[in-house]
């Protein structure tokens, strides 16, 4: 479904702040996958959510989707194959506009936008079933403006929205890191039966490690740009973080012994 | 004091116009300097031609779109500022007003315009004219909320409202600020028109100051009224701009001169973004935020206690 190949990007090349962000990445997702990515700051995990995403550009590489060949394609083309979820709760929603009518933005995904009303009683149904399915009680609430709201549903609303079309591919870019623990833990519920329930194909990055073995089928950790861990459904279930983090200390340590050889 | 008030119907459309780049777009747009002259050059030169009144406004619409549209590349395409790719094409637009009108004035005297039903009449200064230029400001007003409320003007309020977002459901916002531009500007070319056929001629430099003009009309309707629906925010703007001639009226009935209006205008927009920062009409504002939500809809109360729980 989603397939990255060869993924090469660095910032600021040829100066002295230049950095390697990610060095050669292949990544394969099969329909239905559910990987969580983890890694240190400055791994390269957003920058691969990005690159997927159409907010940055590979240096060399490609992001297909589907078969279809995307690396070049501009952010809101793509849109049409993607679902993403941002860190920051007010990203993913129109505070001035209301929950009815942000709805009616997302179910617009993939279509031709013209001048038919945006809110419609049809669409108000689907909307009340959506909604109740949150068990936020945002159902009753169709008019209200979403700015109104606060930060954890506006984060449970952002990813009905983003799946409500049920794209190809779900980017979830720490999308609970903002919110306090018992927020974050409503949409991490929230996100393992939308996900479930869709059978999406998602890539979510994340800090928590503890949500990275909880959730998904698959875990990847980064690190300076590269994948070093691929862990299998079987293989992640018996992992714990501790074990993550000495696996995390095991490759880091090779990896710097490796450099100060060469160096 | 009825002329003052047809004069501020006439303007409302182009305020409508500036509150959809605005309010809506989140756009400071000065091409409207430039516009409103196009449409009030445009309009007038066809009419002088013996092109029927109506037609000639309609082509002065789509005269201003032009406009807004080439403000929109500018900043869009061309990456320039959206401050700056407004004053470029104001800047070049006074160049191309001139070749339409091929003279700095074109007089409409004698000529078959849209006023001249109601002037001959006698209708103008009466408020026949005046629910009749109402009647047009509502239908404008009532288009503009339809267009916000369909799939494609939901698109546009979001590309204002938050950009990323919208992009990430496949809205491409350059194209949505493009099309506000583009109605804006028409908006503001066919109230430009229609001021021409009202004061029975177009000039070069009749566009001059014309944003501030619509910026208070903006303002001071919303100081006033509640932005809570789009339909409400539209018509605060429609009396903003009454309201706004009603004081020029006033000023120049207090002796100042017509070659003070400017001046006036810049103060009146001075005083409407400042005043409501001053405590004492800061309180008042509440008292008045608070009486009209509790005839609306309370669900603002509801909002803090469930935030609470």
């Amino acid at each position: 479904m989603l397939e990255i190949t060869n993924l090469n990007k660095t910032f600021f090349p040829g100066t002295v702040n230049e950095r390697k962000a990610l060095r050669e990445i292949d990544l394969t997702l099969a329909e239905g996958d559910f990987v969580t990515v983890i890694g240190s700051n400055g791994a390269g995990k957003s920058t691969v959510l990005n690159m997927v995403a159409g907010k940055l550009y590979p240096d060399s590489g490609n992001v297909r989707i589907d078969g279809q060949d995307v690396t070049k394609l501009a952010d809101f083309k793509r849109a049409k194959y993607l679902g993403r979820v941002f860190q920051d709760p007010m990203a993913g929603t129109a505070p001035s506009m209301t929950i009815e009518e942000n709805l009616a933005l997302a179910l617009g995904r993939g279509k031709v936008r013209a001048l038919a009303l945006g809110v419609t009683n049809r669409k108000r149904e689907l909307f009340v079933e959506e909604l109740a399915s949150l068990e936020l009680g945002l159902e009753k609430r169709l008019k209200t403006k979403v700015g109104l709201l606060s930060g954890g549903q506006r984060q449970a609303l952002s990813l009905l929205m983003a799946t409500l079309t049920g794209p190809k591919i779900l980017l979830l870019d720490e999308h609970t890191a903002a919110l306090d623990p018992q927020r974050a833990a409503l949409v991490t519920r929230l996100t393992r039966e939308i996900v479930e329930r869709h059978r999406l194909t998602t890539l979510m990055v994340t800090h928590n490690m503890e949500q990275a073995l909880a959730l998904g089928t698959r875990l990847i950790m980064m690190h300076d740009g590269q994948i070093i861990l691929d862990l299998s459904q079987a293989e992640k279930e018996k992992m714990t973080v501790k074990g993550l983090l000495g696996e995390f200390e095991k490759i880091k340590g090779a990896q710097l012994d490796d450099r100060t050889m060469l160096q | 004091m009825i002329t003052a008030v047809e004069l501020g119907l006439i303007y409302a459309i182009m305020a409508l116009g500036v509150y959809l780049t605005f309010r809506i777009l989140d756009f400071p747009d000065l091409t409207v300097d430039g516009s409103f002259t196009t449409g009030a050059a445009t309009a007038s030169i066809l009419i002088v031609n013996g092109t029927n009144p109506l037609v000639a406004t309609v082509c002065a619409f789509f005269a201003g779109a032009a406009a807004g549209v080439i403000t929109g590349l500018l900043h869009t395409k061309g990456n320039i500022d959206g401050l700056l790719a407004g004053i470029l094409t104001m800047i070049g637009l006074y160049s191309i007003n001139l070749r339409i009108m091929g003279k700095a004035n074109v007089p409409l005297l004698g000529e078959d315009t849209l006023m001249s039903p109601l002037r001959a009449n006698g209708w103008l200064g009466s408020w026949v004219s005046v629910a009749l230029l109402l009647l047009l400001c509502l239908v404008a007003v009532a288009v503009i909320v339809w267009f916000l409320h369909t799939d494609v003007g939901m698109a546009m309020r979001s590309t204002g409202d938050n950009p990323e977002m919208i992009r990430s459901f496949g809205v491409s916002t350059d194209n949505q600020k493009i099309l506000g531009l583009a109605l804006s500007n028409g908006l503001v070319a066919f109230s430009g028109a229609l001021i021409a056929q009202f004061q029975g001629y177009a000039d070069i430099g009749m566009g001059i100051g014309i944003i501030l003009i619509g910026l208070a009309s903006v303002i001071v309707g919303q100081a006033i009224f509640s932005q809570r629906y789009i339909w409400l925010a539209a018509i605060a703007v429609v009396f903003g701009a009454v309201i706004y001639r009603l004081v020029i009226q006033f000023a120049l009935g207090a002796g100042l001169e017509v070659n003070d209006m400017k001046l006036i205008s810049a103060v009146l927009v001075v005083l409407a973004l400042v005043l409501p920062q001053v405590g004492v009409f800061r309180k008042l504002a509440a008292r008045i935020q608070i009486t009209s939500r509790g005839t609306a809809k309370a669900d603002a109360p509801e909002e803090e206690e469930k935030q609470n729980a």
